[in-house]
Parts: structure tokens; C-alpha cells; sequence
């Protein structure tokens, strides 16, 4: 009831207006609603009225409401971050946005491919422009997030070999170590590889030590959590390859225009998170995965997830868009399935294939190369800040690790100062690499000015003073 | 003028077809979507050829063959697909059933893209966030007292992570007392959904699947002979993909009980008992709410969507992690769980989802919930008896019964009457600008269809939706040629199928498909 008295008409519920619910009722013969609850149990009934706050019914309160408690929030945008580890702020292109806002893409599901053409062709055409990216043949429509695809990829190459082991590049972060190792454990053992200390690279040694014929997998990422690329790509492929491994590799795809895809080195398998690729970071809302593989039958028949393809229709020259070997999803066949799908991440292939359309090839050659050119004029200014070192010597794409071991302060410390003149400093490392003692790693993007840099060189320095 | 003639029913519709070729086609070589912002000759100077740095085996040779488009093709290309698709915003959508297709309030769409929001890092400091976890916070007061659960985490993505989450933390939980090896079964029924049975299967447990009794009903006999000591859990919607609400809820999770096992809720289908039933009152251990069905988050063609796992006490400590808290002061993040089943995603949930749900829940309060649980059953009931006037349809199981929030019926008969079938029927909906969902597979139920009608529409949607069906049904008997020719106005016409499922022709992308049709015409 409301204040006055009077039912309550709720806008979102047509049928709540008094006079047609009750013409509803009349209409099935039943007295109250209460009929249609019968097979519920007394015992289990719910008798009391939920404690939940007062509602805000009409809309203008709701947005006051919500607004005060957005406010609350200090976004990347009003301040300078630098904060990435698997999540970054780049330039989202407004058409990006406005694809997917529209309403008939962001409020339909599931339909078949005759009502919902547009969301097959979207997402085949995302497929396709991400296999160009990576020059690879199949991709599949997008899982959860990188660390879904990861755990998938990997379970991929142990159905795919029949071996029981998966060898993982030690740097990767603890986070998306720690969803593998759930995702995994039935099926493959997961053994961490060691790193060079001084380059942070894949020890070779390690791998030749620990590589066997139950290896189903090597997996390393390029560039690694850490920041630096990989350099030794080819040779860890070869090492796999020569014993019977897949080689499974996870990428930042907006790397891609500037460095060389893993099909070109003897990846088998490639996986990440296009959240780079047109997606708000969301407060971690915004990622979704990616596979890739060569079009063999042996790799495609152990995807888990939708694949879209093409295919002609009745009439000449249309393209008709629909489910690639469907009966080995769990839709189709529940456990016998290959792992599982449900509702993944859609919505962002489609806005990840805007994104790719608007950069074209041109696009993404430059943003790869001019992140990795701001990336090493902002390695460049803190090492001349005193008591800064940069760990791991190697090539760095957009992510490096800023050594904060000779200031004699903590990182916590050195970002709480950082933060008060307007910066968020890059993830603290020292709970998840121990090792690395006082470390950060600092994420640099497109949207970074000089002044930006300069100003975070400039900030530091004072604030280590 | 002589006064225009009152539309027709059903509508004469026709979906847009604007024949749009596939992205790569429109490329004109040189144009460019967005440009990238020049680096300053301040850094080119300092930082000079990055690109010479890098190895050769490093350095990609050429660029990506991407299509190259102005800003505004590439804007009227996806515009134009967007206009060839059907969402709520556009189609009575009540065809989609288990998947609730309820409308989407465009007011927490436009609050959630806020700044405030879309450009926070999830790594900021709390000190910046305090907004969102507030929210997160709240959200999970609701979902406890909606369910009677003791804690949630917001984490899964979706409602098959959030499946998988609770098999994680079922798996944990039989680990932390010495009987992981020995309870390695999950038990589950085939009217719930088939992440149920695979994720389980993920997480290494042999499924043991339920079918219902005579009257649709989970079969309670075959449950307490396939309980054991090896049962880790039994994972059950209630009310089941059939609409029909198992009033032995309570002794199925006794018996799962009575052998030490877990009882997980798979909540689904909880738009038709949001205040009537409570999770944890039936006994359940564990259960999960899909944020994007129940709770109004848009589907966005297949998610983002998001998932809240709810646990017991007993289970509380292998919540994935981290957890969100309020000390009486701030929100803050805990991640010293040393049980917790670790990660289940990046980060700590679909944000921009856990607002839309918190703002939904906070337009309706306590009685709105109620309002939107009792319209959805009632519209349910009142679309159930338009059908079953319809030639050819029936309702399987419990006869005389009401159902909840869903139906799913059968056209045997039709299909026994005119050979016409009810994967063709469906597509023929598709003329009339809306569709329909068949059911899960295997098709227990024979020539199925599953509607769930949600508390979004007014009777007036009900009648125009059964105006449809029974136009198409009507065809069945005097026109199937019609049906089986279907789609006719469309955006497309029907595919030709055996591509999807020959590996020489199949084609998951353009460059396969050009690779693969390129050598078939021998060129």
C-alpha cells in the first residue's frame, strides 16, 4: 500500500494495476494467488514480510539514492592510476559503447539464429576478426574471463594429449593460479616452473627438468603477468612440441598489432581477456575470454564453449549463421559435454569486434607500438628517481615491475603518499611475490600523456623524500 | 478519409533485413575507425625504435588483416545487425522459459554507467571504492534474507559459474573432514539445468541423474536408492524447467542429509517464489540466484550476467574469496580465508551487475518482490489455460495441477495429428516478431516448448502471444508447408545445416571460410 492508502502500481509490473489483477484471477478461476502456491508446504512457507529497507518507488528517489552512493566512489578518470594486473584502463571508443548499450542487443539472450541474426553475425564476425589478430582459424564465442580460458585451455590440451600435467610459467598471478588449481585439479596436476631472477624469463632449465611424457601442456603468458614479453616463446614451444606437449599460451590481445601472435611460434592453444579491447574496467566487470586453435577436428571437438559459423541458406547469397558441431556442448548432451557452457560474456565479443573494426589493422600496429613506447619513457623516468630500481631487465610491453627495495619504505607506505597527491600507484607485489620484497607493478597505457609520466616521476620522487 | 482499418491480429510484422555483408567485405583499404593518440616527441626522442628491441621470432611481420572502415560505417554496420536481433526491449519475450526474461529497467542501465562505476580499477584503494562495496554489501543482506542463507558471494560471472562455485566449496567441504575420496557422486535431475550434471562432472564427480514419476515430480523412491555414502550432494531447481514445485523439497534434502551429504539449491527459477519460499528454511546447504534473471539484470545476448552464491554457516568458510565486510565504519575486502575455495573469477563479481540488482531490488522493497513473485505465477496460470485451448498442446504431468512461474508443453498431439513439429514451430514464430525455446536436452518431455510469461507483461502481451501460437498451430493443420518453409519474413532464410557439423565445411571464421570455399571451387 502506499502512503495514502491505495495499492501500489508498480511501473515494471504491468499486471499490478488492481482492476486487471483481479480481471486476471477471475480469468483463471482462482480467488487469490495463493491457489497457485498449493503444492508448497506449510512448513516452508515464508510468513512474515521480508526485512528488506523501504523501497524507493518512484525513480527520481532511486537515482538520488544510487547516485550518493556512487559518489562515494573516486574513479581512475578524475585521478592518474597506473593500476593494471589484468585489468586496464585504455581508451574505450564511444562507438563501443554505443553498440552495446542498444537495446536489442543488451536485452536479448538466447534466441535462435532466424530472430536474433545480428547477434550471430556480430559474434562470428568478432570470431573472425579476433582469428585474424592471431592468425589462427577457430575462436570460440566469449567465456567468463581470461582465467576461465586459461583453466580451459589447459583442460583442452589434456584431453587432447590424454597426459595428466599441466607446467605453468612461474610469474603467473596468484589470483588466476588460484582458479587453474580449482578449475583443474580433477584432471591434470598443475606444477609451477621457475624464472630467471634477473630477467624474470622461463627457466629453461627448469622446463627441460621437469618436462616428460606426462606433459599435456606448457603454458606461459606473453606478455607475462610481470610485464616483460617473453623472448624465449619459440624455444619453449620447441622443448613442448619435442615432447609430445601442447604449447598453451595466454596473450594481451591489444599487444597483437605489434607483437608476433603464438601461432607464428608453435602456440597451439591461445587464451586471455579482451577487456582490453573496448571494455570499461567495471570495477572488474568488464572481462571476457578468449580460446584459439588451429581448425582441426582433434582441437574444435574439445571446445566447451559456443562457436558460430557460417553457412548458406535457401536463398542464394545470404549468410546464415548458426552452431558449429553443437553436440559437444553440455547444452546438448549435460555431463557427456565437453566441461561446460551457460551465460559467458557475449556482450563483450560483440563490443571486442567493434573494436577491433574501428582500429583495424593500421590501429592496432600503432597502439601496440605507442603503449610500448610510453611504457619505456615511464621506466626510463623512475629509474632516474633516487633509490628506484626496475626489476627484470627484459623487453616490456605496458606492465613492469618498479623496485622500491632501496628507499627504504614500504610500497604501501610509498603509494599512501602517492595517493594523496592524486595517484594510484601500481599493484603492490610484496604479499604475492615475497620473493621481490618491496616491488609494484605499474601498468602504462594509450592513455598516458608525457606530462602524465613526468608527473608520476616527479610525484614519487617527492614523496620518497 | 475513410477511418484506417484496426491492426490485425497477430500483427503483421516483418524483422529488418538489410542483407548486410560480413564486416570484412566493407573494407576500403586506408580508412580509419578511431586514430590512436601520436606519442610526444618528448618521449619519441627518449625512447626512440621500441620496435627494433624486439626479437624477430617477437616482431609480427605484417599487420592483422583486420577490415578497415570510417567511424560511421563501421557505426551503421553493427546499428543495422543490432536491428536484424530481438531483445525484451523489443518482442513479448515470455518464448525464452528458465531464463526470465524480464524487463530491464533502463534507469539502473544509465546509473550503472556512471564514470563512477565503469572507470573504477578493482585494485584501487578501499578508500575509493567505498561506494560500490557498500553496495556489493547490501546487495548481499538482500540475498540472505530473500533466502534465509547465512553469507554470498557475489563473485561467479553467471549462474553456471555460480553452479560450479558451489561444487567447489561442496568438494571443500567433504575434503575438510576426511571424506573427499569417499563421497564422489553428485546427484541431480534431469528437469534442472545441465550445468548441474557438468559442472559436477568438471569438478570430478560421476552424476547420477533423477528422472521424475509419473505426475512430473522428482522421483523421491529413486532418490533415496541412489543416495549413499559416496553422495557428496544433491543440486535440484525447485520449481523444476516444468513449472511444477516439488512439495517434497523437505525430504529430498533429508535423505541427502541422512547420508552426509549437501543439499544445493539451484534457485533459477526463483521468479515465481520470492517471499512465498526461502532456501534455507527447506534445509538447503547451498543455492544460487542468477542476478540476471530473477533480479533484472539485462542478458546482453548471452551475459555479462552475474551470480550470488549462498552458503549455510557450516559452509561459510570456503566462500570463494574475497569477501566484502563492514567493520560499522568502512566496506572493506577480506581475503584471509585460508579455506576459502580460492578464485572463481577475476576480481570480486560483475560489478555494473550487483548495482543493476541492487537498484531493482531497491524500486521494489519487501512487498514489490512479493508483487513480482505473485504476477509472475499469475500471468503464468492464466497464459497455461489460453494454451491448452490451443489444438495439438498439452501440459505434461500433474494433471489438474497449477503450475509456478513456467510451463513446459508438450505438442505430441500436433505432432501425432499433422507431422508438423515443434523445432519448426518455432521458427515459424519468428514471422510473427517473437519466438520460443524448446526445452534442454535430451527432450524428456516429447515436442517440447517452455514459456515463462515473468510479472513483465500485461495481458493484453499474453493474448497477442497466444494469438500467435495459435495461428501457428492452426497452420499445422491446414498449411504445414508453411511452417516447414519457414522463416518467411525474417531477416534471413533457413540454413543450410550440414556445414555446422563437417569439419571440411565447417567455418568459425571468415578466413576458414574463404580457406575452405576457395578450395572447394577449386580455385
Amino acid at each position: 500500500m502506499s502512503q495514502r492508502g491505495q495499492p501500489i502500481v508498480y511501473p515494471y509490473i504491468p499486471n499490478s494495476v488492481p482492476t486487471a489483477k483481479a480481471e486476471m484471477l477471475k480469468a483463471v478461476n482462482a480467488q487469490s494467488v495463493d491457489e497457485f502456491y498449493a503444492d508448497i508446504p506449510d512448513a516452508i512457507r515464508f510468513k512474515g514480510k521480508l526485512n528488506l529497507p523501504e523501497p524507493l518507488l518512484s525513480e527520481a528517489e532511486l537515482v538520488r539514492h544510487i547516485e550518493g552512493l556512487l559518489g562515494k566512489n573516486i574513479s581512475a578518470r578524475e585521478r592518474l592510476s597506473f593500476l593494471g594486473a589484468g585489468c586496464w584502463q585504455h581508451h574505450v571508443p564511444a562507438v563501443c559503447d554505443e553498440i552495446n548499450s542498444r537495446g536489442e542487443f543488451l536485452t536479448a539472450y538466447a534466441g535462435d539464429p532466424y530472430e536474433d541474426h545480428g547477434r550471430f553475425q556480430a559474434l562470428f564476425e568478432y570470431e573472425s576478426m579476433m582469428g585474424e589478430l592471431l592468425n589462427m582459424d577457430v575462436v570460440n564465442v566469449p567465456n567468463y574471463d581470461g582465467f576461465q580460458a586459461a583453466g580451459t585451455a589447459l583442460l583442452m590440451a589434456g584431453r587432447i594429449t590424454g597426459r595428466p600435467q599441466a607446467l605453468l610459467c612461474g610469474t603467473i598471478s596468484a589470483d588466476k593460479l588460484s582458479k587453474i588449481r580449482d578449475y583443474v585439479q580433477p584432471h591434470l596436476e598443475v606444477v609451477l616452473l621457475g624464472y630467471e631472477p634477473a630477467s624474470g624469463l622461463l627457466s629453461l632449465a627448469d622446463l627441460k627438468a621437469k618436462i616428460s611424457d606426462q606433459t599435456a601442456a606448457v603454458f606461459f603468458e606473453n606478455p607475462s603477468y610481470l610485464g616483460f614479453l617473453e623472448t624465449q616463446a619459440a624455444e619453449i614451444a620447441e622443448l613442448a612440441h619435442a615432447n609430445g606437449a601442447l604449447c598453451v599460451v595466454s596473450v594481451d590481445p591489444i599487444s597483437l598489432g605489434m607483437v608476433n601472435p603464438p601461432a607464428e611460434y608453435g602456440g597451439d592453444i591461445v587464451c586471455g581477456d579482451i577487456q582490453p579491447l573496448g571494455m570499461h574496467m567495471w570495477y572488474g566487470g568488464g572481462h571476457a575470454g578468449f580460446i584459439a586453435s588451429r581448425d582441426e577436428e582433434k582441437f574444435v571437438l574439445e571446445f566447451p564453449s559456443r562457436l558460430f559459423g557460417v553457412t548458406s541458406t535457401r536463398v542464394e547469397g545470404e549468410y546464415g549463421f548458426g552452431d558449429v558441431a553443437y553436440e559437444r556442448t553440455s547444452f546438448a548432451v549435460r555431463e557427456e559435454g565437453k566441461e561446460w557452457v551457460g551465460t559467458a560474456a557475449a556482450l563483450w565479443g560483440i563490443t571486442a569486434g567493434v573494436y577491433l573494426a574501428l582500429m583495424g589493422p593500421q590501429g592496432m600496429a600503432e597502439i601496440g607500438e605507442r603503449i610500448m613506447q610510453r611504457a619505456e619513457y615511464a621506466l626510463r623516468k623512475l629509474k632516474q628517481v633516487p633509490g628506484v630500481k626496475v626489476r627484470f631487465d627484459g623487453i616490456h610491453f605496458k606492465e613492469f615491475v618498479v623496485d622500491f627495495n632501496g628507499t627504504g619504505q614500504t610500497v604501501a607506505e610509498i603509494h599512501k603518499k602517492m595517493l594523496e597527491k592524486g595517484i594510484f600507484g601500481g599493484k603492490d607485489l610484496s604479499k604475492e611475490f615475497p620473493e621481490l620484497g618491496q616491488c609494484a607493478l605499474y601498468a602504462v597505457t594509450e592513455i598516458h600523456s608525457q606530462a602524465d609520466l613526468d608527473r608520476l616521476a616527479a610525484t614519487l620522487q617527492e614523496a620518497l623524500k | 478519409m475513410k477511418p484506417i482499418a484496426p491492426k490485425p491480429m497477430p500483427r503483421r510484422f516483418h524483422q529488418a533485413s538489410w542483407d548486410e555483408p560480413v564486416i570484412f567485405e566493407l573494407s576500403q583499404p586506408g580508412a580509419r575507425g578511431v586514430l590512436v593518440p601520436e606519442v610526444e616527441t618528448g618521449i619519441q626522442q627518449e625512447v626512440g625504435d621500441v620496435a627494433a628491441k624486439l626479437p624477430a621470432s617477437l616482431r609480427r611481420k605484417t599487420p592483422p588483416a583486420l577490415p578497415e572502415l570510417s567511424q560511421i560505417h563501421v557505426l551503421r554496420h553493427y546499428a543495422r545487425l543490432s536491428q536484424e536481433n530481438l531483445g525484451v526491449d523489443l518482442n513479448i519475450d515470455i518464448g525464452q522459459g528458465t531464463c526470465t526474461m524480464k524487463y530491464s529497467p533502463k534507469v539502473n542501465d544509465q546509473l550503472a554507467r556512471s564514470h563512477k562505476l565503469a572507470d573504477l580499477h578493482p585494485l584501487q584503494d578501499e578508500s575509493t571504492v567505498q561506494g560500490i562495496l557498500e553496495v556489493a554489501y547490501r546487495l548481499e543482506q538482500f540475498l540472505k534474507e530473500i533466502s534465509g542463507m547465512e553469507r554470498f558471494s557475489l563473485q561467479p560471472g553467471a549462474g553456471s559459474a555460480a553452479i560450479y562455485a558451489n561444487v567447489s566449496m561442496v568438494r571443500a567441504y567433504h575434503a575438510s573432514r576426511g571424506e573427499g575420496a569417499q563421497r564422489d557422486e553428485v546427484i541431480t535431475t534431469i528437469f534442472s539445468h545441465p550445468s548441474n550434471a557438468a559442472c559436477a562432472k568438471v569438478a570430478g564427480y560421476k552424476v547420477i541423474t533423477i528422472y521424475p514419476d509419473a505426475d512430473g515430480y522428482p522421483d523421491l523412491a529413486a532418490l533415496k536408492a541412489a543416495v549413499s555414502e559416496r553422495t557428496a550432494a544433491l543440486f535440484i531447481t525447485n520449481p523444476e524447467d516444468t513449472g511444477i514445485f516439488n512439495a517434497k523439497i523437505q525430504e529430498f534434502v533429508q535423505a541427502v542429509h541422512d547420508v552426509g551429504g549437501l543439499a544445493v539449491y539451484d534457485q533459477a527459477n526463483a521468479n515465481g517464489i520470492l517471499g512465498i519460499t526461502r532456501a534455507r528454511d527447506a534445509g538447503f546447504d547451498l543455492c544460487h540466484f542468477n542476478l540476471h534473471k530473477t533480479f533484472s539484470t539485462p542478458h546482453g545476448c548471452g551475459g555479462p550476467g552475474a551470480g550470488a552464491s549462498g552458503v549455510s554457516p557450516a559452509l561459510v568458510p570456503f566462500l570463494p574469496k574475497p569477501t566484502v565486510e563492514f567493520d560499522g565504519e568502512k566496506y572493506y575486502l577480506k581475503d584471509d580465508l585460508p579455506q576459502s575455495v580460492g578464485k572463481t573469477r577475476p576480481w570480486y563479481g560483475v560489478a555494473q551487475n550487483i548495482l543493476k540488482a541492487y537498484a531493482w531490488v531497491m524500486s521494489l522493497g519487501a512487498d514489490g518482490l512479493r508483487e513480482v513473485a505473485e504476477i509472475a505465477v499469475l500471468n503464468n496460470n492464466y497464459l497455461l489455460n489460453k494454451v491448452l485451448e490451443i489444438r495439438g498442446a498439452s501440459m505434461p504431468y500433474a494433471k489438474g495441477k497449477r503450475r509456478i512461474e513456467q510451463v513446459r508443453y508438450s505438442w505430441e498431439q500436433l505432432t501425432e495429428e499433422t507431422g508438423v513439429h515443434s523445432e519448426e514451430m518455432e521458427i515459424r514464430m519468428v514471422d510473427f516478431g517473437t519466438h520460443y525455446w524448446t526445452s534442454h536436452h535430451p527432450y524428456v518431455v516429447p515436442e517440447p516448448m517452455t514459456l515463462e510469461p515473468t510479472e513483465s507483461y500485461s495481458r493484453a502481451d499474453l493474448d497477442e502471444y497466444i494469438a500467435i501460437l495459435k495461428q501457428v498451430a492452426g497452420e499445422a493443420y491446414t498449411d504445414p508447408e508453411v511452417i516447414r518453409s519457414a522463416p518467411h519474413n525474417s531477416t534471413v532464410h533457413q540454413n543450410h545445416h550440414e556445414p555446422f557439423d563437417n569439419p571440411d565445411e565447417w567455418a568459425v571464421t571468415w578466413r576458414a571460410y574463404q580457406r575452405k570455399t576457395l578450395k572447394q571451387s577449386g580455385k
